[in-house]
Parts: C-alpha cells; sequence; structure tokens
C-alpha cells in the first residue's frame, strides 16, 4: 500500500499504539482457530493433545508462547487504553497511558516466562 | 468501515471479555506450573459447569469481537467493501464461534 | 546570498525530490537548490518555479501561516511548507516534497480539496440556525463547559493537514476525517446551534467517528495546535448517550 512508504515518519506514540494493537488483534485472530482446534482434542484424539502439550516443553515453545500471552496483554491493554482515551474525559499524558499499558502487558507476558522456566 | 452499532458491539464485548482475560491469563500463569498435560487441564475443566459457562461467554464474546476487528481491518487495509467485506465477517465470526464452541464442549462436557 | 561558513551546518545546495505524480517521465523531478538564511520549505518550492522549472505548480497565498495553502508533505509528513524552516526537515542535504496525502491530486503539488469540504458538509458542519433577525441575539456563556469545548476547536482553517495525516482516511474513502469532525463537535457544544439530531446521525453512519482509531496524527501535526483526537472522543460519548437514550 502506498501508505507503507514514509511510514517511519509516522512513528509517534499514539501511532505505535494503534498500529501494536491492530497487529496484536490479527496474529490473536490467526491463532485462535488452531487453539481451538488443538483444544478440541480433548475428545477427538486425547493422546494426540498430549503430544501437543509435550511439545510445550521445548524452549523455542515456550518463547511463542510468551509472545502469545504478550499479544493477548498487549492487546487487551491497549484496549482498555483506548476506551479511557475515548469514554474518560481526560486531557493530555496518553503517551504515559500507551507506555503503561505496554509495560503492564510486557511484565504479565514476562511472569508467564518466568513461571513456564 | 464501522458504524455506531458495530462500534458499540465491539466496545461491549471488549468489556465482557477484559475480565475473561484476566481469569484466562491467571488460569495460564498457574497451569503451566510443572508443565502442561491434557490430564491436568481436563481435571481442571472436565464436568464443570464454571468452566463451561467462562469459557462459552469468552467464545461468544471473541467471535464477534474478532469477526468485526477483522472487518476493519479486510476493509481499511484489504480494501475490501460491500458484500465481500459482510461475507469475510460473517465467515470469521461464524468460524471462530463454530471452532470454539466444539473446543469448550471438547474440555467440559464430551 | 547563499553561504558556506564552516560553522554552519547547512550545506551550500539542497538535493530537492518533488513528487509529481503521473506527470511525463521527462518532467524533472530532481532539483539543485542554493541554500538561503531562513529558507522554508515553501521558499525552495518558490525557487524551483522561479529558476529551474516555470511548469511546477503548487499553491500559497499568505506564507506567514494563516491560510494553510501551502499544505505539502515534507518527507512524508503534512505541514506548513511556509512555515518550516528548511534545517529543520533536512536528511543530510536532501528533502522530499509530495502533494498532500489522501487528496486527488490535480498537478505537482496542487490537490483537490473538494473531497475534504464536501466531507466538511457532509459531517454537518454547517450552522443550523432557529431564530430570524427579529429574535434578540442567543447568550452565550463564555465560561460554560460546553462553550469552552467548542472553544477549543474553531480556529480550524480547513488546510487538510490533518486529514493528509490520519491513516483511516487513508483507508477508508468513507471517513469523514478530523477536521469535519472536529466542526461538527464544536457546533454540538455551541448553545446557537439547533441542529443536534442532525449532527449526530451524520456522524454515525459508516463514515462517522466511530472509525477513529485514535492514532492522534491529527492532533500531533494540527499547525494551529487543535485536538481533533479529542473531539471526535467527544462525538463518540455523545452518540453513545444518544444511542443509550434512544436504544438505536
Amino acid at each position: 500500500m502506498r501508505a507503507a512508504r514514509g511510514i517511519t515518519s509516522r512513528a509517534h506514540p499514539l501511532w505505535l499504539a494503534y498500529i501494536l494493537h491492530r497487529v496484536s488483534g490479527l496474529a490473536l485472530a490467526v491463532f485462535l482457530p488452531l487453539h481451538f482446534w488443538v483444544l478440541a482434542m480433548a475428545m477427538t484424539d486425547p493422546a494426540r493433545l498430549d503430544g501437543f502439550l509435550h511439545l510445550t516443553e521445548a524452549g523455542l515453545v515456550k518463547l511463542a508462547e510468551f509472545g502469545l500471552v504478550f499479544l493477548l496483554a498487549v492487546h487487551m491493554f491497549g484496549g482498555v487504553r483506548l476506551m479511557a482515551l475515548e469514554w474518560l474525559p481526560w486531557s493530555a499524558s496518553q503517551k504515559t497511558l500507551a507506555a503503561g499499558a505496554t509495560a503492564a502487558s510486557f511484565l504479565i507476558a514476562a511472569l508467564f516466562f518466568l513461571k513456564a522456566i | 468501515m464501522l458504524n455506531m452499532r458495530l462500534y458499540m458491539l465491539q466496545r461491549i464485548t471488549a468489556l465482557l471479555m477484559a475480565p475473561l482475560v484476566l481469569g484466562h491469563l491467571a488460569t495460564m500463569i498457574y497451569a503451566i506450573q510443572g508443565g502442561l498435560s491434557a490430564a491436568e487441564i481436563l481435571g481442571r475443566t472436565q464436568g464443570s459447569i464454571l468452566w463451561f459457562l467462562f469459557y462459552g461467554t469468552f467464545v461468544v464474546a471473541v467471535a464477534i469481537h474478532g469477526a468485526i476487528g477483522v472487518r476493519t481491518v479486510a476493509s481499511e487495509w484489504g480494501g475490501l467493501r460491500g458484500a465481500a467485506l459482510d461475507g469475510v465477517m460473517w465467515i470469521t465470526g461464524l468460524g471462530l464461534f463454530m471452532l470454539g464452541a466444539r473446543a469448550v464442549w471438547a474440555v467440559t462436557f464430551a | 546570498m547563499p553561504h558556506d561558513t564552516a560553522q554552519d551546518t547547512l550545506p551550500t545546495t539542497l538535493k530537492i525530490t518533488i513528487d509529481r505524480g503521473d506527470a511525463a517521465p521527462d518532467v524533472k523531478r530532481e532539483f539543485e537548490v542554493p541554500a538561503y538564511d531562513n529558507q522554508t520549505v515553501l521558499d525552495v518550492v518558490s525557487w524551483v518555479q522561479q529558476n529551474a522549472d516555470p511548469t511546477l505548480s503548487y499553491r500559497f497565498a499568505c506564507r506567514v501561516g494563516m491560510c494553510g495553502s501551502c499544505a505539502m508533505m515534507v518527507n512524508g509528513v503534512p505541514r506548513w511548507t511556509c512555515r518550516t524552516h528548511i534545517s529543520k526537515v533536512l536528511d543530510g542535504h536532501a528533502v522530499t516534497i509530495a502533494p498532500l496525502r489522501n487528496l486527488p491530486v490535480i498537478k505537482d503539488l496542487a490537490v483537490d480539496m473538494d473531497p475534504f469540504f464536501d466531507k466538511w458538509v457532509g459531517a454537518e458542519g454547517v450552522h443550523h440556525g432557529a431564530l430570524t433577525r427579529d429574535d434578540p441575539i442567543a447568550p452565550v456563556d463564555e465560561t460554560s463547559t460546553t462553550r469552552v469545548e467548542a472553544n477549543a476547536g474553531i480556529e480550524c482553517i480547513n488546510c487538510s493537514v490533518c486529514y493528509a495525516a490520519c491513516d483511516t482516511v487513508a483507508g477508508n474513502a468513507d471517513y469523514l476525517g478530523p477536521a469535519a469532525l472536529q466542526r461538527a463537535w464544536t457546533l454540538l457544544n455551541d448553545a446557537k446551534d439547533e441542529g443536534r439530531v442532525a449532527i449526530l446521525d451524520a456522524v454515525s453512519g459508516s463514515g462517522g467517528c466511530h472509525n477513529c482509531h485514535s492514532m492522534g496524527s491529527c492532533t500531533l501535526y494540527c499547525p494551529n495546535e487543535l485536538d481533533p483526537m479529542s473531539a471526535i472522543a467527544g462525538l463518540k460519548r455523545e452518540t453513545m448517550k444518544s444511542f443509550f437514550k434512544r436504544g438505536r
């Protein structure tokens, strides 16, 4: 898309928050069908489910899980930030909120990672 | 291409899912300790009306929320309009709902 | 006078690239422009048209930051070129100048402002008066919250910088855009305006305020330091209230 040219010139904090929210949403929308398909194996093929779950021991998979949890946390906290921005009559400090939302997401994802290893 | 109704549905399902996401994140952090296994997960969810309601609500909300979100991206970045756009939205929504409902059933009362 | 002193960071010659869209391939797009003291981007474009290529089309009027006619994309960012010092935007000693984004190009750096103004009207950004000349003048309380809210947006001079900056405008041809929606918000808060229902309806359609993703480029780049993003958030709140009261 032509809009992609000069994209760095638009890279201010609120715009980055928008992009992060959109990309995380898309990634989750793609991930969810796979997630549901694997979980449904509990009734269709329990042995295969266990096989998948054993894969989660691998470091690379744990990294992917960390990524997924980060995306979920980022998308949710970003969304909550958005609704606060729209519905609560606050004025400035939105950059701080955006940063805070990202930080909270990262914290949760890090916690996940720590407990996982 | 959002109008008032789609916007409200999007926001309402978002609000509904906020506590569900926190609950899901907390559950995941708890469950991952000591490794994942089908037995551990099913031991928690099987036969449980509470988990059925929790994840059931989650699936309905995410199907609506995801469908509207995908619709927005399909329109703004994909350039889709009219029937094609509605089609993408409905397929996403119904797809997420059907797969999700199946998964919820699989871990609770199957 | 072109200058050359060692302590200055400005080079003697600037490498200017002008995006001239679908113009013929042999039309000149790269120019070497002498650097001057206190040179603005508008000065650069004017130098090109006066000394290098008289076929270059561009707009300006006041050249002092009041009219908004000189708005263009400078290194991918919409700006008033008369108020942009070249030293602030130089990339080495190169600058790329293009017509405003999101509007049809007439020629070179001149864009068709019609869609922008059509959307202004489409958002009901017109005064909805109910009084006649025989009625007394409507009193306006300058200290009321609604008047303060309205005043925050009335300095808009329709320069289209916010419209060019917005990615949602780029992705959605129906989207009314930040300027039009901000105007609708000022009228909604205007004690003299009787068009509340019309405005709320106009901003709730498929091109309405609900498409805004609050990416804030409009507020960031507005040369008058207005805040369309917050105005649009205000519209979202008002339409929501109306939604719950009227149930649609």
